[in-house]
């Protein structure tokens, strides 16, 4: 997965050498969250598609369902955490870094990670229940994903501007707030997708 | 249950022809720009008010489906769905023509308008699951699983976003939704009769298609058995 991103980075970096400009920021922004985007759902994919029926079954007479979907979550979460900063930390040695207020920015990469974890993780369990998975996982996955881009775009895009905290605190709640939604739903209807 | 008896049906088409009748010929406030196009008021808002109680209802039966699984109650949850997503386009079409009369475009970049094209492509998503899977039981649950998740996970922002951020549309930037039109209360005589009828009509579409759907189950389980 590291090498997705890096690659992907870098496929960018080169189509943009090629004007040999430098990118402008609206830009910077929305490629890096198309990256993270696509980073993260395959990185959350992988989840449930790679556990062999076997071994779903095992965990099935191990433990109860509630601790699944959380472990699963959380996995995704570190993973994507991961997955990101080091995007991140790439994507600006490449790309170069128009962020104003870094620590601003990485904190809202990070809810942003969190976010994708816990909405991708449900829908990949869902996903995995059907034949052609890997395209349902988009099609589920990507309008669920919309709202929560759009909340952290216009949060980066302040970071970008060095805007102060006042601007974005709002949507930062939202966010953490539909994490935690989002958690909580997954955590009540996991045990349902388990018994099929 | 009151669905099961016949007065609202009448009292559905009653509203419905006072809506189209009253909507069209009552005196209306002449506002700059908005001129005689606020009569889509009428039409085009009662769409979403429709479209969200009947998703919602959709939901309430997906719930009651992962409690007790019985396929009735997965296609009255299916059929109120999809009866939600024709209401979304037609409003989203009723939406189109105004803002091209008011605001010279057929689309614009709007919190509000992008929270609807989202919510069509969701539901959109729902019935592509359904039908990925082969298995009734299976896509009945996991269709259900993901109806709630996704009204869980995405409606609360179309209500949320839009008054977090500008827009052109009324109900942004902090505005209660119809402050601007609510002075006149001669509107109000229509707005609210075309509220209610249109959600009526939603839910009788809904149950005709669920009819349908009940008998084909019928005929379904008699050639079977």
């Amino acid at each position: 997965m590291l090498l997705y991103v890096g690659s992907t980075v870098f496929v960018c970096y080169l189509s943009f050498a090629l004007r040999g400009g430098e990118l402008p920021v609206p830009a910077w922004n929305a490629l890096f969250w198309i990256i993270l985007l696509f980073t993260a759902v395959n990185a959350a994919a992988k989840g449930f598609l790679q556990e062999s029926r076997g071994r779903l079954l095992y965990y099935y007479t191990l433990v109860r369902p509630q601790a699944v979907i959380l472990a699963k979550i959380g996995y995704n979460a570190l993973l994507l955490l991961g997955l990101s900063l080091v995007g991140l930390a790439v994507y600006a040695v490449v790309l170069g870094n128009p962020v104003q207020d870094l620590g601003l920015f990485v904190a809202n990469v990070m809810l942003g990670a969190l976010g994708f974890a816990t909405t991708l993780t449900l829908v990949s369990g869902i996903a995995a229940k059907a034949s052609n998975s890997s395209t349902l996982m988009a099609v589920l996955g990507f309008p669920l994903m919309i709202p929560m881009l759009l909340l952290l775009i216009k949060v980066s895009k302040n970071a970008l501007d060095g805007l102060e905290l006042e601007a974005s605190r709002s949507s930062l709640l939202t966010l953490v707030a539909l994490n935690l939604i989002v958690t909580a739903v997954s955590y009540l209807l996991f045990p349902f997708l388990w018994r099929s | 249950m009151f669905l099961k008896t016949n007065w609202w049906k009448a009292g559905a088409v009653l509203l419905l022809i006072y809506t189209a009748i009253a909507g069209l010929l009552m005196p209306v406030p002449r506002l700059a720009i908005l001129n005689e196009s606020i009569r889509n008021l009428y039409f085009h808002v009662p769409m979403w008010f429709g479209m969200t109680i009947i998703l919602a209802t959709s939901v309430y039966y997906s719930i009651r489906y992962l409690r007790t699984p019985t396929p009735q109650l997965d296609i009255l949850s299916h059929e109120s769905a999809k009866t939600g997503i024709y209401m979304g386009i037609v409003g989203l079409a009723t939406g189109s023509i105004w803002a091209r009369y008011t605001w010279g475009t057929w689309w614009t970049n709007d919190p509000k308008l992008n929270g609807a094209a989202i919510a069509m492509l969701i539901y959109g998503a729902y019935l592509v699951l359904r039908s990925s899977f082969q298995d009734e039981q299976q896509r009945a649950r996991i269709s259900a699983i993901y109806n709630i998740f996704a009204f869980a996970a995405a409606m609360p922002l179309f209500f949320i976003l839009p008054r977090l951020t500008d827009s052109l549309h009324p109900g942004a930037g902090g505005n209660p939704a119809f402050a601007k039109y609510d002075l006149d209360s001669n509107m109000r005589l229509v707005f609210y009769p075309a509220v209610i009828s249109w959600t009526l009509l939603a839910f009788w579409i809904t149950q005709v298609a669920c009819r349908f759907a009940f008998l084909k189950l019928k005929v379904y389980e008699k050639q079977l058995a």
